[in-house]
């Protein structure tokens, strides 16, 4: 495993990577160098707009610019991004489903010290309940950078999560294969799937060598696109093995958990338990201090897998 | 503009910010050609493509979906900026209505405009004095509105809204302007020419029964005959 990057940090690497194209304009309010599209906007400063501190208004102003031909990237953290934006998110760019791209940095709890007033623990239930949208939460910066990259070549609305934290490099740039919409199996396994996205992702892969380690075969997949969903491969690991444990750094109403639920209960009805952060603010705190305190950690997952084993047996 | 090709790139653009405002723009559309006269009777209706408010994906002429107050003027900012981006030289045309002001993100609309010299943008100002609940000045003022846009960095002209000529004069001041956007203040009467409905906040949203429907439009036909004259 290499050297972490935060997924901000590749998402502004990328936008540098892609920015040749005249079409891309990026936006941002006054958050540059924290959501690294400063990155950007060194390469290309004709190309960037600082819309200052006045998010409803940038995410109306990207909505504009996008009718115009231009593919934007409009970025801010995700608590401005989805929730005081929200409703120009909805009506002016979702509703026209007009090319733009909100590049929301900052997500969750590893934001860490600033506390609950900048911990988006809603962004993805928001987000993912706005018809057209589509949600990618990126689990590292490889994988940050494809989305990044895909978001550019879809036709409409994308919301990009992304971590303030910097986090391991889990996957091979030279061969992993990213396709919006669908899951990533990244271990196999008979007894329990995990299904996780963004950051958990990682403290889902300890998770199951934890497991392992206790014999017991831990399936694991990867939901970077939390909308539109990979129902087969949700499916399917409810059929093979039975019990499902999801994993996110969001509230568990709405988020990822809901999102695996639904395509469960509509299909084919398993034991789910959710890690995600349970309806509760967020504090200040070294990031992993507070996702310890959340619950958001390997060992929690380890402890809700074998409560769903004992619930399939049961 | 060209009602053949709505989607024209290098067109003016026009957003109706106060988007409840689309039987207006629907007639104007539909006089230009933009689509059918026959489809104006279905407006609201579940056949229909004429939205309560306007939706530029459904909308031949429309070029941009509105509704929700202040975000309309926001987007035209935007456009005004792709059209600065692309060194194009149409304009952008928007109207607020003066109870919209009140929404918090006009004023940062105003901010961003003025910062990034959008002198391709050319706003109006339907100050009509009323909004739902009543009158501007009882429900929440605004004022003194000429002088905030005008410290917002807005070159500002101010104008009696039923004069066509003095419309027309002021779009050709509006694009003399350089370096600043403009903004048109038109002092209008809601419900202008029509005796019930004149400075009447309840005409804000409903719809005449056919007997007033016939009055008013009996009314509005001598006005029509006295500019014929």
């Amino acid at each position: 495993m290499s050297k972490g990057i935060a997924t901000r940090e590749a998402y502004g690497n990328a936008l540098a990577e892609i920015g040749a194209d005249p079409r891309i304009v990026v936006l941002d309010a006054d958050l540059s160098k924290s959501t690294k599209t400063d990155v950007f906007k060194k390469q290309y400063p004709e190309r960037f707009i600082n819309m200052g501190i006045a998010e409803s208004n940038m995410m109306a102003v990207a909505a504009g610019i996008a009718s115009c031909g231009k593919i934007v990237f409009a970025s801010t953290f995700a608590m401005f991004a989805a929730g005081r934006a929200f409703e120009q998110v909805r009506n002016s760019i979702c509703y026209p489903a007009l090319n733009v791209k909100i590049g929301a940095t900052h997500a969750g709890l590893t934001v860490g010290e600033d506390g609950a007033s900048h911990q988006s623990i809603e962004d993805i239930a928001l987000m993912r309940s706005v018809p057209n949208m589509t949600v990618i939460s990126p689990a590292d910066g490889v994988e940050a950078r494809l989305a990044t990259i895909a978001a550019a070549k879809i036709d409409g609305p994308v919301y990009l999560r992304f971590s303030r934290m910097t986090s391991p490099i889990l996957f091979d740039e030279n061969t992993y294969k990213f396709e919006v919409g669908k899951g990533v199996t990244l271990t196999e396994g008979n007894d329990v799937t995990i299904i996780a996205t963004g950051y958990m992702v990682s403290e889902a892969i300890n998770a199951v060598e934890m497991l392992k380690s206790e014999g017991i075969s831990a399936r694991l997949i990867n939901i970077h696109t939390i909308k539109p969903i990979d129902k087969d491969i949700i499916i399917n690991a409810a059929k093979e093995t039975g019990a499902i444990v999801t994993c996110e750094e969001h509230n568990v109403f709405g988020g990822l958990g809901s999102a695996v639920a639904e395509v469960l209960v509509e299909n084919y009805p398993v034991p789910v338990r959710m890690v995600g952060v349970q309806d509760k603010f967020g504090k200040s705190g070294k990031a992993q201090d507070v996702m310890k305190l959340y619950g958001l950690t390997a060992e929690n997952i380890v402890a809700k897998a074998k409560e769903v084993i004992a619930m399939k047996k049961a | 503009m060209d009602p053949k090709n709505p989607k024209w790139e290098d067109r003016d653009r026009f957003v109706l910010s106060k988007g409840h405002c689309s039987p207006a723009l629907y007639a104007a559309l539909a006089e230009k050609g933009f689509f059918p006269k026959e489809e104006l009777v279905k407006f609201r209706k579940i056949d229909s493509f004429l939205e309560g408010h306007p939706s530029m994906r459904y909308v031949p002429g429309v070029d941009m979906s509105t509704g929700s107050l202040g975000q309309g003027i926001s987007t035209a900012v935007g456009m005004a900026i792709a059209g600065k981006l692309d060194n194009k030289d149409y304009n952008v045309f928007t109207i607020l209505g003066d109870g919209e002001i009140q929404e918090g993100q006009v004023w940062e609309a105003f901010m961003a405009a003025a910062h990034y010299k959008l002198d391709n943008l050319i706003a109006f100002l339907d100050r009509n004095g009323l909004q739902i609940d009543g009158k501007i000045s009882e429900v929440m003022s605004p004022e003194p509105v000429v002088d905030k846009i005008k410290a917002f960095g807005w070159h500002v002209i101010v104008i009696d809204g039923h004069d066509f000529e003095q419309i027309v004069n002021a779009i050709d001041e509006a694009k003399k302007t350089k370096g600043k956007p403009t903004m048109i203040i038109a002092e209008t009467i809601k419900g202008k020419g029509v005796s019930f409905m004149e400075n009447q906040a309840g005409w804000h949203g409903s719809a005449p029964n056919k007997e007033q429907r016939d009055t008013a439009i009996a009314e509005l036909d001598a006005v029509l005959a006295g500019l014929e004259v």
